[in-house]
């Protein structure tokens, strides 16, 4: 990881109409990093997102993409980076081909073979030269990507990538990305609101809730914290009266107990639930929901 | 820049709506053709057996009379004189003016079209050019990519001055090649009167002259381009203002509507003339048709149709580059 940072957002506002949106976002991305904004819908990220991408202007505070200002440099800033923000809408009356060709001549120092080698890198050779309207979704998405990718970006920012994609497009989308970061040292800022997705493919995260990063983290850092046991054991009564000497426990569903995930007393707890005579049933580690880690970090405000 | 307009203008192709625009004009053009072909036969029955050149003739001789009589105004005398000549041109050169050929029906075509027809069709162009980008999601990768803001907007200008330009030629051509069918290609060096000029009640004929129909068609099809681009630049500035294209189609539709209603009754509402689309008739004053409000004049309708055309592109401008896309 180097140390000249690829997207550089300082303490971001966003006013609409008397009302702060945004309240002062930073965070930084190094090359070949993958990090994830985590949040739940209406918390900021896509407006986060728009104004990074110079959609939205904010009210306050600096983006720099690549070093370069993208408010009083534009065009040098959008040089260095690549975008799919929301959906990967693309002309559907165009072919994937003549799509590429479209955002390739809007900027001039994109070579022609560039064409083929976005295309070859995200698999479409074989429909590129289809219209868009025929296209599935993750086929779409890979059209967005291969588009994001012609400008050989710097920082490459995709909003929610697996939105609507099945189990295998989710899977493939994780490991392009992942690949991306590795092969080509990209900077990749990806937002979603599954805590499971940015688990799988993130370096570090930041977790917004109403419009302010309240955390950022490696990823590890913030699920040790946050793994919990589930405990499945007759009598439950009993296996709570021992478990409750130890650490804390909370009632769950379905006659379960549930503690937090500390690995070397895992077994410690076990053996005096054992010598006391509880049957223990199941126990199995499970990771929070965004919601637990939610009102958790926000120290139980809920999520609206 | 040439990329740019590039793009739009294959966006334009793709869509297709170039091609339904011709297809909309090769469809009317026949069918006035046919109502125009209709009214020069019912004519020539009422004439009946009557040769045209006889029935010119006495017009001729009836101009002449007026002229020999000493009480008339001087300069309703030198108006006749130009009537005159125009009689005698047709009669030496063997032109029925009431038999017209392709760029009578041309002229014809156009001086009925220019405050509806083309500025609808105009429109059907021009409405979704920024809209349909906007409510597609296709803006947000438009914008994002290393241009400015003004030079993609630009572009799209750019382009929508290109399709007016060309549906105004197809108009031109498709209405000549095709009435010609029927009337026969001539009548290019037909004399025509302008200059007339209204004041009051009175019609102003001291500036009459006349001018070969080629010269004329020239100068009604620059008018007529002027008024498509205007409307163009309005239903453009819609376009970026709003993310509906249908919405812009209605508004666009309703005021020039409500303009075709106005003209025909705010003769009393003298204001009603700084209106964009009362004043969309420029050709009416070629051919020295009375102006639906006093103190109108060609000059007066250009001047107040450039004044909404340049407010409506800094609208669509200033709006576009600085505006918040959700």
């Amino acid at each position: 990881m180097s140390n000249t940072p690829a997207l550089e957002v300082e303490n971001l506002t966003k006013k609409i109409k008397r009302k702060l949106i945004i309240k002062g976002v930073s965070f930084t991305l190094y090359p070949g990093e993958v990090f994830g904004f985590l949040g739940p819908n209406g918390a900021g990220k896509t407006t986060t997102i728009r104004m990074i991408v110079g959609l939205i202007s904010p009210t306050s505070g600096t983006i720099k993409i690549g070093g370069k200002n993208v408010r009083t440099e534009f065009t040098e800033a959008m040089r260095h980076l690549g975008c799919i923000v929301e959906n990967p809408e693309l002309y559907p009356y165009l072919t994937g081909w003549e799509n590429l060709e479209h955002f390739a001549k809007m900027d001039p120092s994109i070579p022609k073979d560039r064409l083929d080698e976005v295309v070859t890198q995200v698999g479409l050779q074989n429909r590129i030269h289809d219209r868009v309207s025929t296209y599935s979704l993750g086929m779409r998405q890979r059209l967005g990507i291969a588009q994001a990718l012609l400008g050989k970006p710097k920082v490459l920012i995709l909003d929610e990538p697996t939105n609507g994609l099945d189990p295998a497009g989710i899977r493939e989308m994780r490991e392009f990305i992942r690949t991306l970061a590795r092969e080509e040292n990209l900077s990749v800022l990806v937002s979603s609101h599954l805590l499971s997705e940015i688990q799988l493919m993130c370096d570090r995260v930041a977790i917004i809730s109403k419009g302010a990063v309240i955390r950022t983290d490696s990823v590890e850092n913030l699920l040790a914290e946050q793994e919990r046991v589930i405990w499945k054991a007759e009598p439950l009564s009993l296996a709570k009266e021992i478990l409750e000497k130890e650490t804390e426990v909370q009632e769950g569903l379905d006659q379960t107990l549930i503690t937090l995930y500390d690995e070397p007393q895992l077994p410690i707890w076990n053996e005096k639930l054992v010598t006391a005579g509880v049957k223990v049933k199941e126990m199995r580690t499970q990771l929070p929901s965004l919601e637990d880690l939610f009102l958790e970090v926000t120290g139980g405000e809920s999520i609206d | 820049m040439i990329n740019l307009v590039r793009n739009e203008m294959l966006k334009l192709l793709r869509k297709k709506r170039l091609y339904v625009i011709i297809l909309i004009i090769a469809f009317l053009v026949p069918l006035f053709t046919y109502a125009q072909f209709k009214e020069i036969q019912e004519q020539r029955e009422k004439m009946g057996n009557q040769d045209w050149r006889t029935v010119l003739q006495q017009e001729i001789t009836d101009t002449q009379n007026r002229l020999s009589s000493s009480r008339i105004q001087d300069e309703w005398r030198k108006y006749l004189k130009i009537r005159l000549s125009q009689q005698q041109y047709y009669l030496e050169n063997d032109i029925d003016p009431r038999a017209p050929g392709a760029p009578t029906f041309m002229r014809i075509f156009v001086e009925n079209s220019i405050d509806l027809l083309l500025p609808l069709l105009v429109m059907v162009i021009v409405a979704d050019l920024v809209s349909s980008e906007a409510s597609g999601g296709t803006i947000k990768l438009l914008l994002t990519r290393p241009v400015k803001r003004w030079r993609i907007l630009l572009s799209k200008y750019i382009a929508m001055l290109m399709s007016v330009s060309f549906i105004v030629l197809s108009v031109a051509v498709l209405s000549y090649v095709i009435s010609g069918l029927v009337f026969g290609y001539g009548g290019w060096n037909m004399p025509l009167l302008t200059g007339f000029a209204v004041s009051g009640d009175e019609l102003l004929t001291d500036r009459v002259h006349i001018v070969p129909q080629w010269q004329y068609i020239l100068m009604e099809f620059g008018l007529v381009w002027y008024v498509s681009v205007i409307v163009g630049t309005l239903t453009f500035m819609l376009s970026v203002l709003l993310r509906s294209t249908a919405a812009v189609m209605g508004i666009m539709l309703a005021s020039l509507i409500a303009g075709a209603i106005l003209v025909n009754m705010v003769s009393s509402w003298e204001s009603a003339k700084y209106f964009f689309m009362v004043n969309l008739n420029l050709t009416n004053y070629v051919s020295g048709m009375a102006t639906p409000i006093e103190g109108m004049s060609l000059g007066f309708s250009m001047a107040v149709l450039a004044v909404w055309g340049l407010a409506g592109f800094i609208i669509a401008f200033v709006t576009f580059s600085k505006r918040d896309i959700y």
